[in-house]
């Protein structure tokens, strides 16, 4: 992990108003392939709303995003989607009306001509999806399973399933453990250092640190908006990145 | 005797959805048995089922309409509003002696203009909620309505107008009597309900409706315009109602101030009969024309014991609570606890 190399996404000067609310000022983030970058901060230090800026959701008020040193202007989830740039959010983002391989494939279906009509293939789905679950080891009853009859983990391995499944070069994940049972945890961190190894970009929004010194190389704390500190995780410690979520270094 | 439970489970977990797509249609032959025992003269009779597709025909329009919107989790109060405006329009456009084709388009187009402004309404003003836009344009549709025609019926129209909503197809040549003939409606609602099953279960639009109605924020999330999809599904639904107009038209020779007054209130009803959930993401339309097939025979069977049309109120608001009850129930078996 080089820092010569170029950054697969940056963010420079990125600033977000809500009315006359700063939620982000002037911030900075890089990510570089096979890294894990960890995101620390403290409630309404701005983490989700900058995850959300990364993922095109929220359009930033000043600053730019280059993706693998091209600037990039995002108008739509579509757009960041197109370019490889997937996000897992905290609330899953899961319909769970709809079978795992419908969630999976949402907004990209695959489909095929019937004559004049472009219908779902739902043949090509299953098959898509029984094969990426099966790239990932994650175990499901069968991908026709309804989102809603899942675990907490089985959801959010669907959740991550669903941002790779697209040739994904960064994935963001905002608080990938949170709503999971101890069990559950390790293996969507194994998935989480299986997704490096083939070269992708992670980003990890966490409050835990056992999950930050899992899986991450770097870590940086936003504190109220603004970049507070940032250090490669084999300069710092738990305590100092506790403090800096506190405010103080 | 974990292996047996893990049979039972299994039993269920397949016996489960199946119930879920088709429950609904045992209960509607269940109803046509039942008529068909105290009615068993009349009720099969090819005269009085013709009659009830007829008598259904431009309701089970509204119902599929309401249907999609309340899949997006939202609600359509206007739907007899349009319909009575598209109506109105095009007993205007037919006095005034525009040629049958034009009249004929006429309250499909007003009928998708309404829709239209609906879903623009929802999604350029921010309505807090659906309810609030079609409640106000129940209103506003009914009173332009109306204004455009004096408030005064206005009949007679060409046969080529009625065609829809009149026609008969004639099937001697079958063998059969003059008659038993079918309605052009019956096959109108064949066709549009299976190109809006099509529609909806096999497109890529149709599988984001139901997307939006489970969770608007992963449709948002997955790069799905929801605002645009909301705006389909309204003008669509407006345009139901026209069709339903067109319809009308046809079966009653003319534009008349009450047309489907509380109509909506109907197709609502036939789609919680039939299963849709009013929180959204969850029905079929099969159900819905399940529900729309099981409140006009329980009118007709009634009408034809002579029961008063009171009793037909208080029978089909029971049935409505009756449906959701069983669809609680059927979810509570379905439910990992």
């Amino acid at each position: 992990m080089s820092s010569t190399n170029n950054p697969l996404l940056e963010a420079k000067g990125i600033t977000k108003y809500f009315g006359t609310i700063t939620a982000l000022e002037n911030v900075n983030l890089k990510v570089h392939a096979g890294e894990c970058l960890g995101v620390v901060g403290d409630n309404g230090a701005g983490k989700s709303t900058l995850m959300k800026v990364l993922s095109g959701l929220y359009k930033p008020s000043a600053g730019s995003l280059f993706f693998q040193g091209k600037e990039e202007i995002l108008e739509s989830p579509r757009d960041s989607q197109n370019l490889g740039l997937e996000m897992v959010y905290q609330d899953l983002a899961l319909a769970g009306n709809l079978p795992i391989g419908e969630n999976i494939f949402l907004g990209r279906e695959p489909t095929k001509n019937l004559g004049f009509l472009k219908l779902l293939d739902f043949n090509k789905i299953k098959e898509l999806t029984n094969a990426h679950l099966d790239k990932l080891k994650i175990n499901v009853k069968s991908a026709d399973q309804k989102v809603e009859e899942l675990s907490g983990g089985q959801r959010q391995a669907v959740a991550i399933a669903r941002s790779t499944a697209f040739n994904a070069k960064v994935v963001i994940m905002d608080e990938p453990t949170a709503a999971l049972a101890i069990k559950e945890v390790g293996k969507v961190l194994d998935l989480i250092n299986s997704l490096k190894k083939t070269g992708v970009g992670v980003i990890v929004i966490s409050h835990r640190m056992d999950d930050i010194f899992t899986v991450c190389d770097r870590v940086m704390a936003l504190f109220q908006g603004t970049n507070f500190a940032e250090s490669t995780l084999s300069n710092t410690s738990r305590d100092e990145v506790i403090g800096w979520i506190m405010g103080k270094k | 005797m974990e292996d047996k439970d893990k049979k039972i489970e299994s039993l269920h977990l397949k016996l489960i959805p199946y119930f879920e797509k088709y429950g609904i249609l045992l209960l509607l032959v269940l109803m046509i048995l039942v008529m068909h025992i105290l009615q068993p003269d009349v009720f099969l009779s090819w005269r009085n089922v013709t009659n009830v597709f007829k008598q259904i025909s431009w309701q089970s329009m509204l119902a599929l309409g309401v249907f999609m919107v309340i899949v997006t989790a939202g609600i359509d109060l206007s739907v007899g509003s349009i319909m009575m405006l598209s109506l109105m329009i095009l007993a205007v456009v037919a006095k005034a002696g525009a040629p049958w084709f034009i009249v004929v388009l006429t309250p499909l187009i007003a009928g998708f203009l309404c829709g239209l402004f609906n879903g623009l309404g929802i999604t350029l003003l921010r309505m807090p909620h659906p309810f609030i836009m079609t409640l106000g344009t129940l209103y506003i549709f009914r009173g332009a309505g109306n204004l455009i025609s004096g408030g005064t019926p206005i009949s007679g129209f060409t046969d080529e107008v009625r065609y829809l909503g009149h026609g008969r197809i004639d099937l001697q040549w079958l063998g059969l009597e003059k008659s038993q003939y079918l309605p052009v409606s019956l096959v109108l609602i064949a066709i549009v309900y299976i190109i809006f099953w099509i529609f909806l279960n096999k497109s890529k639009t149709g599988k984001w409706i139901y997307a939006i109605g489970g969770n608007p924020n992963a449709a948002r999330a997955s790069g799905i315009n929801v605002n645009k999809i909301l705006i389909i599904v309204y003008s669509l639904c407006g345009f139901l109602s026209g069709i339903g107009a067109l319809i009308l038209a046809g079966r009653t020779d003319s534009g008349y101030p009450n047309a489907g007054l509380q109509s909506e209130l109907d197709a609502i009803a036939a789609c919680i009969i039939g299963g849709a959930s009013f929180f959204g993401g969850r029905g079929t339309v099969l159900g819905v024309f399940a529900g729309v097939m099981i409140m006009g025979i329980l009118r007709n069977g009634l009408n034809l014991m002579d029961v008063s049309s009171f009793w037909q109120q208080v029978l089909i608001g029971s049935i409505i609570v009756l449906a959701v009850y069983i669809d609680v129930l059927r979810r509570d078996i379905g439910t990992r606890k």
